[in-house]
């Protein structure tokens, strides 16, 4: 099958202005991480008049970079981790069984996806009082109040992607492996997992991306010891000076890991996709 | 044909299998323990917070109360009757961020969806340097939003900016160096912004979607001389129906609830042009100090998308039945 | 009832939550996390927790410089204190949640103009006699400075720590070159800006920070006060629309719009720094800032001895020449401190000569104390100056709780309307008017 030219021509002109929208901000990015404070504090320049590295050495002294990178790995592991595991049993029950609440149990699941998070940034802060003050366990200002609340981020959709893709995998399977002498679990984990690998890879991705990227709740739910990077890096605009080539810097450092590992397992996020939630 | 084979698919492991249920009567707890999670960290995370918040729009929260919050007194449905008076400033404000966000959630759907489908189109079919594009139009969406809008923001600066620099000085098309980020203009930037992280997303599902359509589709309907655009109508389009469905609201519901992109474009500015909705409700709640108010907003605006939602998903069905 | 309720269907959760933490394996992962990171809670054993504002150049900065300073008092006293140093961008926000979830600091540094504002929490200890006696007597205070620590005939709940006043900066070269003398008059002022702008070199009279809602929100108040006007009546509701206010807040405005004096970019200025910058780099003539600008002027590479401060000038009619409010930090004691007598001998420490005279400089403060010597500079006019306006031009920002309300939607507004002035659109004294009422519908809103 060839292409007619009229859709050569629109292919020309979807790329270039596609691929011109993409990259301009891309290229902003690391041309200015490149560049002396000087430079993008003047008038906008598309090469650096020094090339430096200097700015990816300053910029972990200027705010606690490190700290801030770690905290949010820690959390953002840790919360998909819990999510895509809380996902799996999940969405296996609403894939593999009929019972009763089941259909209130998606509705307001999915539901969730549509909740203003303005809404509950306040209340939500106040049970995490009260749970502190009940079991002593403190939940603001540490890690572990983050991982909660951003494992419920990518909740709904983990398990709506994953019963999608439980779904496409033959009962016949589970019952075979049942009928071998396999419990229920032995089921889900030896045969419907392993066949689902694309979609539990799929949403991993998502979940860590949610978690990474939150700005909303960090920002009343950290402080100095749990700070994570979409906060943080706010502090490269100081009494001094906005270090604009520094924020470039340290933009494209924390983005490095998540662009990487989405790119690398971007064929199974799109299988993931196909036979999870999109079919 | 084909779409027998998809609907199918569609219908596989809900239709054919008898409910577990009277099977095993004895594990009847086996789905509610599996759920059990899941259904604890929902409650404690999303669904009684957003009881208590509806709660809190009932009651006069300001900072008289807020160290002990419980004691503040009921108001009733004031808050609301504040919220909705359009004719006083809190409602008016409220009204006119509500419109500003209307407008900003329909022209960054429509476009990123067109964006998206465009994308997905032209890349459809093999040509080189398909798989770099590919990655290279993902890359937006992997990136993290405050890092992505942070990158726009420096951009959007008046005199330091590459947006000016190449309107002004490389291309000419106007002499004075507009403002982005304050005045008018800001809604536009905002759009561009959320478009530019948005589109990639309809992208990737359109392109998922677009997998799962058989090639001897297109090719036999290649025989009969089908043109791309013929071609694009009557298989593309009706094929990714149910793809578009779940995209668009899905689209819908985070670009209306919008809350990191003015965020960190805007800070402290919340230009009037950028005000959207969850920023605005953030800023009144919190540099006010009004919580109860705040709190009836945010039940307004859950309603409203609550509404919207609810009549898309009964349009959609109603004509996925009628097909 | 249903706050009884509400609060077991917590508990509830929080048990189950307790059960799968105990059952399954993905949670221990979020215990061991959380394990190197429970501080932050009130306090105990003698210990204090205390947040102070970002004073320095950076928050790394404020910990050096004040790393030693409560090293100190430890050894006198044998108290340990926990420092967390805060940044502007979150310490209002840190504080609100601070005040909700009675998970707080034992001390922490406020902005002196959120006192009143905060004491309405009822979350911070008053100052009553037999506390003020425990800090050294409320007569060590510079007067003006101590009346920002609350509202009018009630115990003040903070006390003043570093004092700041607003100053006109202005660089000696560029006002000798276009010469003009530095302004007495706010017309001069204007005229001495003129001489100096030339938009075509980039060059400007004035720069000022107009994108911030703070800053405008206090040009707000200085300007309308020089007219005789008040923001609030007696009850504590507002009167924004007053003709003093509207005719103040036009004549700052009209520093960018009629006299374009300043560089309509300012606009997008939110942050003192960005003005300052400009002033240090000779971008502008003059800046309307504070005298703690010195760290930022240095870091932008402008000599100490290259410009000069007077007072913010009134204009020549006008009916009061106060030339700054009565700016500054004050330190507050949490209520539920379970420590109070140790917070109480930190809050005098804090704000006895030793240590007022070894933080004045570094942060660029001015003593809060009547009888200490400003040493935020060497530059002995400078230092009187700025004394002078402290204690005898300034007055502090409306002592009501809906003081904050003020700032936050008076200095929007002047925000959209710089924005506007910017943008090529004009904004008259009747639009300000209209803004003003607006402001004015939105806090009375809130004040009930």
């Amino acid at each position: 099958m060839h292409d007619t030219t009229g859709f050569k021509a629109f292919r020309v002109v979807v790329v270039v202005v596609l691929g011109l929208f993409t990259v301009v901000p891309l290229y902003v990015m690391v041309g200015s991480s490149l560049k002396p404070l000087s430079d993008v504090r003047g008038a906008f320049t598309w090469w650096p008049t020094n090339l430096t590295v200097q700015p990816f050495i300053d910029m972990w002294s200027t705010v606690p970079l490190a700290r801030y990178f770690l905290n949010s790995l820690i959390v953002s592991s840790a919360a998909t981790i819990a999510s895509v595991a809380i996902a799996i049993f999940a969405a296996y029950a609403v894939s593999r069984h009929r019972f009763r609440g089941r259909g209130v149990f998606t509705t307001t699941v999915l539901s969730t996806q549509m909740f203003p998070g303005v809404l509950f940034l306040l209340p939500l802060f106040v049970i995490f009082v009260n749970f502190t003050q009940t079991f002593g366990v403190q939940l603001i200002g540490t890690r572990l109040g983050l991982i909660i609340t951003y494992l419920t981020f990518s909740l709904p959709f983990a398990i709506w992607m994953l019963a999608g893709y439980f779904d496409g995998i033959p009962r016949e399977l589970d019952e075979a492996a049942r009928v071998d002498g396999c419990s229920q679990l032995g089921a889900l984990f030896r045969v419907v997992l392993p066949a689902a690998r694309p979609g539990v890879i799929a949403v991993s991705i998502y979940a860590f991306m949610t978690a990474w990227g939150e700005v909303l709740f960090a920002s009343v739910l950290t402080n100095d010891a749990n700070r994570t990077l979409s906060i943080g890096l706010r502090e490269y605009s100081t009494q001094i000076n906005v270090y604009w080539n520094q924020v470039m810097a340290a933009s494209l450092v924390v983005s490095v890991p998540v662009v990487i590992g989405f790119l690398l397992l971007q064929k199974q996020f799109v299988a993931g996709l196909t036979s999870g939630s999109v079919k | 044909m084909a779409t027998t084979a998809v609907s199918e698919k569609d219908d596989a492991g809900q239709e054919q299998r008898p409910p577990a249920r009277p099977r095993r009567r004895s594990g009847w707890w086996w789905p509610y323990a599996l759920l059990a999670p899941a259904v604890l960290f929902e409650l404690v995370i999303h669904v009684v917070p957003m009881i208590t918040g509806v709660w809190m729009s009932t009651r006069q929260l300001t900072k008289f109360f807020i160290s002990n919050w419980t004691a503040a007194p009921g108001v009733g449905l004031r808050n609301y009757q504040v919220a909705l008076d359009f004719d006083a400033a809190v409602g008016e404000a409220l009204l006119r961020s509500f419109a500003v966000t209307c407008a900003f959630t329909v022209l960054v759907v429509l476009v990123s969806w067109t964006f998206g489908m465009a994308a997905a189109v032209v890349l459809q079919r093999s040509f080189r340097g398909r798989s770099g594009l590919r990655t290279l139009f993902l890359v937006p969406y992997a990136l993290p939003v405050y890092a992505g809008v942070l990158t726009w923001n420096f951009m959007l600066q008046r005199d330091t900016g590459a947006i000016n620099h190449i309107l002004v000085d490389n291309l000419g098309l106007i002499d004075d160096r507009p403002f982005w980020l304050i005045g008018s203009n800001a809604f536009w930037s905002v759009v561009v912004v959320a478009i530019w992280k948005m589109w990639p997303f309809a992208f990737l599902m359109l392109m998922a979607g677009l997998q799962s359509v058989p090639q001897d589709v297109y090719e036999a309907s290649a025989v009969d001389g089908a043109h791309a655009y013929r071609q694009w109508r009557s298989i593309t389009l009706p094929m990714l129906r149910p793809v578009n469905i779940v995209l668009v609201l899905v689209m819908f519901l985070w670009v209306f609830n919008d809350f990191n992109t003015p965020f960190v474009l805007f800070g402290t500015g919340q230009p009037a042009a950028g005000d959207l909705i969850s920023f605005h409700i953030y800023n009144a709640t919190f540099l006010t100090w009004n919580f109860g108010l705040g709190a009836a907003m945010s039940v307004l605006l859950l309603l409203f998308l609550l509404l919207v939602t609810g009549i898309y998903l009964l349009i959609t069905n109603r004509e996925s039945r009628r097909a | 009832m249903k706050t009884r309720s509400l609060r077991a269907s917590a508990v509830a959760a929080a048990l189950l939550l307790g059960m799968t933490a105990a059952c399954t394996s993905n949670s221990d992962n979020a215990d061991d996390s959380d394990g190197g990171s429970t501080e932050g809670g009130g306090g105990g054993g003698g210990s204090l927790t205390y947040w102070a504002s970002n004073q320095g150049t950076s928050i790394d900065n404020d910990k050096e410089v004040l790393t030693p300073v409560l090293e100190a008092f430890t050894e006198q006293t044998g108290i340990p204190v926990e420092l967390e140093v805060i940044g502007w961008n979150d310490l209002q926000t840190r504080i609100q949640t601070a005040v909700t979830s009675g998970q707080a600091p034992d001390v922490v540094n406020i902005g002196n103009t959120w006192a009143a504002s905060l004491q309405a929490t009822g979350a911070f200890m008053p100052f009553g006699d037999e506390e003020m006696d425990a800090i050294g007597g409320a007569d060590k205070f510079v007067e003006t400075a101590l009346a920002t620590g609350g509202a009018e005939g009630e115990d003040p709940t903070s006390v003043p720590v570093y004092g700041l006043a607003y100053g006109l900066y202005y660089n000696k070269a560029m006002l000798e070159a276009a010469g003009v003398e530095p302004p007495t008059t706010w017309e001069e002022m204007v005229s001495a800006a003129q001489a100096v702008t030339d938009p075509a070199t980039g060059v400007y009279g004035l720069s000022l920070a107009s994108g911030s809602y703070t800053e405008n929100s206090h040009f707000a108040f200085i300007n309308g006060a020089q007219n005789g006007a008040e923001l609030f009546d007696s009850d504590g509701n507002p009167t924004f629309t007053e003709d003093g206010t509207v005719e103040g807040i036009k004549r700052y405005l009209d520093l960018m719009q009629e006299d374009e004096v300043v560089n309509p970019s300012n606009a997008q200025y939110d942050n003192a720094a960005l003005a300052v910058a400009d002033f240090a780099t000779g971008k502008a003539a003059m800046i309307l800032t504070q005298n703690n600008a010195g760290a930022t002027i240095t870091a932008n590479g402008m000599p100490d001895d290259a410009f000069g401060v007077v007072a913010l000038p009134a204009p020549s009619d006008a009916e009061d020449d106060i030339a700054s409010h009565v700016a500054g930090i004050n330190l507050s004691i949490f209520t539920n401190t379970d420590n109070k007598d140790g917070a109480l001998q930190f809050v005098e420490y804090m704000t006895s000569p030793e240590v007022q005279t070894q933080l004045g400089r570094p942060f660029s403060t001015l003593p809060v104390l009547v009888d200490t010597e400003a040493t935020f500079t060497d530059n002995t006019e400078l230092a009187e100056t700025f004394t002078d306006i402290y204690n005898n031009r300034s007055a502090p920002l409306p002592l009501v709780p809906a003081e904050d309300q003020f700032e936050n939607t008076v200095g929007k507004a002047m925000n959209q309307m710089f924005a506007t002035i910017a943008t090529g659109g004009t904004v008259s004294e009747d639009d300000v008017r209209a803004a003003l009422q607006t402001a004015q519908d939105q806090v009375q809103a809130s004040v009930g």
